[in-house]
């Protein structure tokens, strides 16, 4: 796949679009179809997107792992922190009238921050679940299954070709140190 | 019209759902599937609700896609030819879609405006939203605010799934054991920084 330089050009054009329409979801979900599930989905989609055109490991240097597993609960974490928030200002768990003087503005903030949540947590787990499954080789499922490899070539996604290749590239370096 | 596009579109969701059943290529089968979803998001468009047709485009024919191909590059493509007797199964899927028909001649007609979703607090959603959040999106402001409880359990849902299949195939090594990340190249415990088997390679070099 990383030879194909239609998909290469094409996909780089693209992908900020991609990305900003996922924040325009997000933030003009109050007033459009949308919201922070949506967008972080898209958002996930699009570093697939990259994924498989580019390999595991060019998008592993942009979007690193560690970085992922931290969205993951951080969402949560936010969703939830707005509410306790709302507590300490006097108010009910996600009572977002006591963010702001004004109540429907202080709507509007914990909107936005809630929606922020979603986004997080979605996009995150998306793309640890994607992580997780490209970066497992064949055979590692432990049934036994290593004759496979001979006759495979016709049968799957040429990216996901691409991923095994970074990965059994990558496997003999971690077994070198 | 509508009714015919309707139609239209149900009928295509049958004749998808037919050759998912019958073909054996389970690389097709994925690819049916997202015709499915497609299918599934522009019915959705048809009954007004583009918040849900939008999911449904990202996730069912986007991500599902991804994994179910990246599960399938793991696995074997053709699916086995079933052994032994059909009837069974086939008499229980019938039975349980039996109960299920039956159970739809319960529901409210298709639209209704008297029935139970449309006149219990939707009506007072739709008329304080403008009032109490200030926003047009009604869906958002049921989803994020009067609902934002709801929403928090959806939202740990998710969390909680994503973090199964995390722990599932992070395949760390029981001791002694064959664990489900078993791999040649493995040595998990002899690494000093406490990298993982599912970590990226990048990070350990």
């Amino acid at each position: 796949m990383e030879n194909n330089l239609v998909l290469r050009v094409v996909i780089k054009f693209l992908l900020p679009f991609a990305m900003l329409f996922a924040l325009y979801v997000q933030f003009h979900g109050e007033y459009s179809p949308g919201g922070g599930f949506q967008a972080g989905v898209i958002l996930a989609a699009s570093v697939i997107l990259y994924a498989l055109i580019f390999g595991l490991r060019a998008t592993h240097r942009v979007v690193p792992q560690v970085l992922v597993e931290t969205l993951v609960p951080l969402g949560v974490l936010i969703f939830a922190g707005v509410g306790v928030v709302n507590i300490l200002l006097g108010g009910n768990f996600l009572d977002y009238n006591t963010l702001d003087r004004d109540p429907v503005q202080g709507q509007h903030y914990g909107i936005l921050l809630v929606e922020l949540g979603v986004l997080v947590t979605v996009a995150g787990v998306m793309l640890a679940i994607f992580y997780f499954f490209a970066g497992r080789r064949r055979g590692m499922a432990g049934d036994g299954d290593e004759d496979g490899a001979d006759d495979a070539p016709d049968r799957r996604a040429p990216g996901q070709r691409r991923g095994r290749r970074d990965r059994s590239g990558s496997e003999g370096e971690a077994a070198d140190d | 019209m509508e009714q015919l596009i309707n139609t239209g579109l149900l009928l295509i969701l049958l004749g998808v759902t037919l050759n998912i059943i019958f073909m054996r290529n389970l690389f097709g089968v994925v690819v049916m599937g997202t015709i499915y979803s497609f299918v599934m998001a522009t019915i959705m468009i048809a009954l007004d609700a583009p918040d849900v047709a939008m999911t449904e485009a990202a996730v069912g024919a986007g991500i599902s896609t991804v994994l179910l191909l990246g599960t399938l590059y793991l696995t074997k493509t053709e699916e086995y030819p079933v052994r032994g007797h059909v009837l069974a199964p086939a008499l229980v899927a019938a039975a349980t879609a039996a109960a299920l028909i039956y159970g739809t001649l319960d529901l409210p007609m298709f639209g209704t405006a008297q029935s139970a979703p449309q006149s219990h607090v939707a009506p007072y959603y739709l008329a304080q939203t403008p009032v109490d959040i200030g926003i047009p999106n009604v869906v958002t402001a049921v989803l994020a605010s009067y609902r934002g409880f709801d929403t928090l359990g959806e939202v740990t849902v998710v969390f909680i799934g994503g973090l199964g299949v995390m722990i599932l195939l992070s395949g760390r090594r029981r001791p002694g054991g064959r664990g489900a990340g078993d791999s040649p190249a493995g040595n998990d415990e002899d690494r000093p920084d406490g990298a993982r088997r599912g970590d990226p390679p990048d990070r350990q070099a």
